[in-house]
């Protein structure tokens, strides 16, 4: 067996030890642990962005940064797309 | 890809429409039903990749430049910037503030919890950011299908000389 081989065993024991324990802590599914955030939103939503779709309203105002730089990255794909076909013009 | 048959070109020519008014509807709505701007624009730059597969990318490209629809996509991302640059100019002074919401003017009617009506003046900026990033993810997935489609007819039918 290759060094390399050896290191990359050791890395992938080492990444699915830390994915098992994480997987371990999770909560049941359907009982979040911290609640408190989803309640408000839920309960303050409607009266607070006007909106009836709660989710639009997270993601363009209560989570609004967020969506900010999701836009970026897709300016940013575009952007490197027409950079490199860009030669092929003409 | 230099187009298909007559028959997808037909057909594709009729489905076109309403793939554009029920992309249209998901930006619209985005505030009322699910979806929004992402989805929506998504649909949309589908519709029109349809087209460009149908009719191919060199009658797409005569059509439409990659530069317009790159300017739409900046103009798509500097007003979702605008607006929530609007929200530090106006009242509250808090970035992404929704600031129309509730002010009973221009979408500001305010809405109760629980089950209402539709009602299409709402959510304030919310419908703006929705026209705003819907435009962008347009132009965004269209420009990028288009350029790629059209460097690959390109790469065959002229890059075998060089």
């Amino acid at each position: 067996m290759s060094g390399r081989n050896f290191v990359g065993i050791i890395f992938f024991v080492i990444v699915a030890i830390f994915l098992v324990y994480g997987a371990l802590l999770m909560h049941p599914f359907g009982l979040p642990g911290e609640a408190e955030m989803d309640d408000n939103i839920i309960n303050n939503a409607q009266e607070d962005t006007g909106a009836n779709n709660a989710v639009t309203s997270v993601v363009f105002d209560y989570r609004g940064f967020d969506t900010l730089g999701e836009a970026t990255v897709l300016f940013t794909a575009v952007a490197g797309v027409i950079l490199i076909f860009r030669r092929l013009k003409k | 890809m230099s187009g298909m048959s007559r028959i997808v070109k037909t057909m594709s020519s009729v489905v076109f429409p309403f793939i554009m008014i029920y992309g249209l509807y998901v930006i619209a709505h985005g505030h009322l039903t699910p979806g929004g701007g992402f989805q929506g624009g998504a649909v949309v730059a589908s519709g029109a990749a349809m087209i460009l597969v149908a009719y191919g990318s060199i009658w797409t490209m005569e059509r439409v430049k990659e530069k317009q629809l790159s300017v739409l996509e900046s103009l798509g991302a500097l007003g979702f910037i605008a607006l929530a640059f609007f929200g530090l100019l106006f009242s509250l002074k808090i970035f992404f503030n929704n600031f129309l919401a509730n002010s009973e003017y221009f979408l500001g009617t305010s809405v109760s919890y629980g089950e209402v009506a539709a009602n299409i003046n709402t959510a304030g900026v919310l419908p703006l950011m929705n026209f705003a990033v819907g435009l962008k993810v347009i132009a965004g997935l269209f420009v990028i299908v288009l350029v790629m489609a059209y460097a690959t007819t390109w790469i065959k039918r002229e890059g075998k000389t060089k």
